[in-house]
């Protein structure tokens, strides 16, 4: 027996979920579309974010500069551990890349456990955010209700930036094919450092926006990560729309699924992500050709 | 490449996990200094042979359980540096106890359980072939517990059980070689149920927060049987997994449910973003808030959202006005480290200090003669007052403390966070030693 109110409540919930999804995931699909580089410290990147505006908050009690330095400061370590350590495995195998990153990933969230303990840390939303918003169908927290637009003009803003400058026009003839855009006298490697910061910086924009919603802990990426791969899959590996629409799906399907059955939410998003693999191989949105 | 890519991208955690992995002081014994009349059993008499005896302690430092297993952790080292050097704490509980067990000085291991079976398991049989654990402890989860039973009984070596709220581990799965201190979900339901009915009256709906393992489910199913005796109904339980992200999904369910009370049987961090989320959902506005197995330090994580909340738990501070030994440990506990102990530390301590009081009145480490000596359901001190341990299913007979959360203008100190509003005695809270199917197996 279907409840009307509560399906409309669970598919709007459902896209906010997939808002926040898709922003964390367009980060990590664009370093890969780009530099072929599969960064399993996105997660941890995540959770910086959420930590860097967490300090922040408590000096200066203003959510905006915490948001704002939450995502500087992990473009910053981005752009940091592209130019010290990434840019070294370029051109090793993938499973080296997928080990460094992986193990960057551990000292990130080792060492923010280290300083700030494993209990959570609370980040309140902004003041003109707090409480509920009367929908007429449901009740819904007001600051959700912010963070699907904030994410939006996030996304539009990512979008405007890869689709309407020149900058974003090198990037994406460099996920086609880096080779011709470093022959036209384009240092491909600098590009390569944008891009990295770039896609850290929206880890970390989702990071601290995400924080009001959750409670802080070191582990919080470690989740995050795999539904952000599940989500990069479905959308298509490389593809930024891809992982918009990727991360919509997965927001769906987990709202859902729990909304029959709990406890298969998950199993329902993984046999949504095997669907896909299996019918469109490179994901409903993916780029042809990348290996 | 992509199925590469999600298959690294699962095994993420547990390659985690398992780096995080801390191994303790390697206590390889010498030579036996002299021999026993007992047979070899388990790790004994190998393991005590020196002048030391090991421990291997897992506790989780990572995932949703990382802060109690901490709080837990701490209690352990306090209770092991009260052995070693006979402080009078650890003397009120084991009289015997001059320096370290039977005159030999405990040394530890400490390995991360990310509160997962397999996790715990691993580290656990690490310590008891390399480092010839004499006795081993972990929990937590319930899950680990249950498994670490196994592998004891298996072993032959004495597991004492960290925090398991689970009926199952003295229940169905209980072993001759597991013990364990705290309450349970049982316990928990008849002990908080009464007070809920008395609070709230009769023919209530409840709607539950339940995480998907043998705690959640045996939590759960204990509060629903309890309250239904009172007319209470459960129109909605949201069966979560653990570790869950986000539970927006299923506080809609329970805010669409028409509920009077929300009975949230999550823990760890799991309850904190819980009862976060259910705040920030308007839930906590619509109806009324319970958990019945109090997770420590769950009202400074949520920051005051515990005010006017009950919970069940094994030990609250204050307490100490009632219960000198209580007062001794929070001073111990709270010069070592900063805080005031809360339920993890106390179970950690008082579960040592027993194991050390078993040994030293059976007069050997020898495992059978120590739990023998369990097994006398002797009434021994605790920290809350005289319990006793079930021959039957080994299971500690004790109170359980029926907390409310303070509202913040009545808190005298920054963690003066609940009020006890009642010690209520173990005896009348247990279940029949049978009727979870206990069968403890074999000595040898």
């Amino acid at each position: 027996m279907i409840s009307w109110p509560n399906l409309v409540s669970q598919l709007f919930n459902g896209l906010a979920l997939g808002a926040l999804l898709a922003l964390i995931s367009s980060g990590l699909t664009i370093i890969y579309g780009t530099l072929g580089v599969l960064n399993l410290a996105h997660g941890a990147m995540f959770m910086i974010g959420g930590y860097a505006g967490f300090v922040t908050y408590q000096y200066t009690e203003s959510f905006v500069l915490a948001v704002i330095a939450g995502s500087l400061f992990v473009m910053l370590l981005g752009v940091a551990m592209e130019r010290v350590i990434i840019r070294h495995f370029y051109h090793r195998p993938h499973e080296d890349q997928l080990l460094v990153t992986f193990g960057l990933g551990i000292c990130f969230v080792e060492l923010v456990r280290l300083i700030f303990s494993s209990q959570s840390q609370i980040v309140p939303p902004p003041p003109l955010f707090q409480g509920i918003t009367n929908l007429g169908f449901m009740f819904y927290p007001t600051y959700r209700l912010a963070v699907v637009g904030i994410v939006a003009v996030a996304l539009g803003a990512l979008f405007l930036v890869l689709y309407r400058t020149r900058l974003g026009m090198i990037v994406r003839a460099g996920i086609e094919d880096s080779v011709m855009v470093d022959s036209l006298g384009i240092n491909v490697y600098r590009v390569f450092m944008v891009v990295f910061g770039i896609g850290a910086a929206a880890a970390g924009f989702a990071g601290i926006v995400n924080a009001p919603v959750v409670s802080l802990t070191p582990g919080i990426g470690d989740d995050i990560l795999v539904q952000t791969f599940v989500v990069v899959v479905i959308g298509g590996v490389g593809s930024f729309p891809g992982a918009i629409l990727g991360g919509l799906i997965a927001g769906e399907i987990i709202s859902v699924t729990s909304m029959f059955n709990p406890g298969y939410a998950y199993v329902m998003l993984f046999a949504a992500m095997t669907l896909v693999l299996v019918v469109r191989p490179h994901g409903l949105l993916g780029v042809q050709g990348r290996e | 490449m992509t199925d590469k890519l999600v298959r690294r991208g699962l095994s993420r955690r547990g390659l985690l996990q398992t780096t995080a992995g801390l191994i303790g002081g390697s206590v390889l014994p010498a030579l036996p200094a002299f021999a026993e009349d007992k047979p070899a059993i388990g790790t004994y008499p190998a393991g005590v042979s020196g002048s030391t005896a090991f421990i291997g302690i897992s506790v989780p430092r990572t995932g949703t359980y990382a802060v109690q297993g901490e709080d837990e952790l701490k209690g352990y080292q306090l209770a092991i540096e009260h052995i070693n050097s006979g402080h009078d704490l650890i003397k009120k509980i084991s009289p015997k106890t001059s320096k370290g067990v039977l005159g030999k000085e405990l040394k530890f291991g400490v390995a991360d359980s990310a509160a997962k079976p397999n996790e715990a398991v691993q580290a656990q049989q690490r310590f008891i072939s390399e480092n010839k654990a004499i006795m081993i402890t972990g929990g937590t989860s319930s899950a680990v517990a249950v498994a670490l039973n196994k592998l004891a009984q298996r072993e032959k070596v004495i597991f004492v059980c960290g925090i398991s709220g689970s009926n199952d581990t003295t229940g169905k799965d209980c072993v001759r070689y597991g013990f364990r201190q705290n309450f349970f979900g049982q316990t928990a339901a008849a002990a908080i149920g009464p007070v809920m009915v008395r609070e709230f009256g009769k023919g209530k709906k409840a709607a539950y927060l339940t995480p998907d393992y043998t705690y959640g489910h045996t939590v759960t199913k204990s509060m629903q049987d309890f309250l239904a005796a009172a007319g209470w109904t459960t129109v909605t339980n949201q069966v979560a997994p653990l570790g869950a992200p986000d539970y927006s999904s299923y506080l809609l369910n329970v805010a669409n449910s028409g509920a009077d009370v929300l009975i949230n049987v999550n823990w760890g961090h799991d309850a904190v973003l819980s009862t976060q989320q259910a705040k920030q959902f308007g839930v906590l506005d619509k109806m009324k808030l319970v958990v019945p197995y109090q997770v420590p330090f769950i009202a400074r994580e949520t920051g005051g959202l515990m005010q006017g909340v009950y919970a069940a738990t094994d030990y609250w501070w204050t307490i100490e006005d009632k219960f000198p030994l209580a007062k001794m440990f929070n001073e111990a506990f709270e010069k070592k480290y900063g805080y005031k102990p809360e339920w993890g530390a106390e179970n950690a301590y008082v579960s040592f200090a027993h194991w050390a009081r078993m040994c030293e009145e059976a007069g050997s480490f020898n495992p059978p003669d120590v739990i023998k000596a369990y097994e006398k359901g002797e009434t021994i001190p605790s920290l809350v007052g005289d319990v006793h341990y079930r021959p039957e299913d080994h299971q500690c007979v004790r109170p359980v403390i029926i907390v409310k959360g303070k509202q913040q203008k009545d808190m005298k100190n920054k963690e003066d966070w609940y009020d006890v509003v009642e010690i209520v005695p173990g005896e009348g809270l247990m279940q029949k030693p049978d009727a979870f199917g206990c069968h403890l197996g074999d000595y040898t």
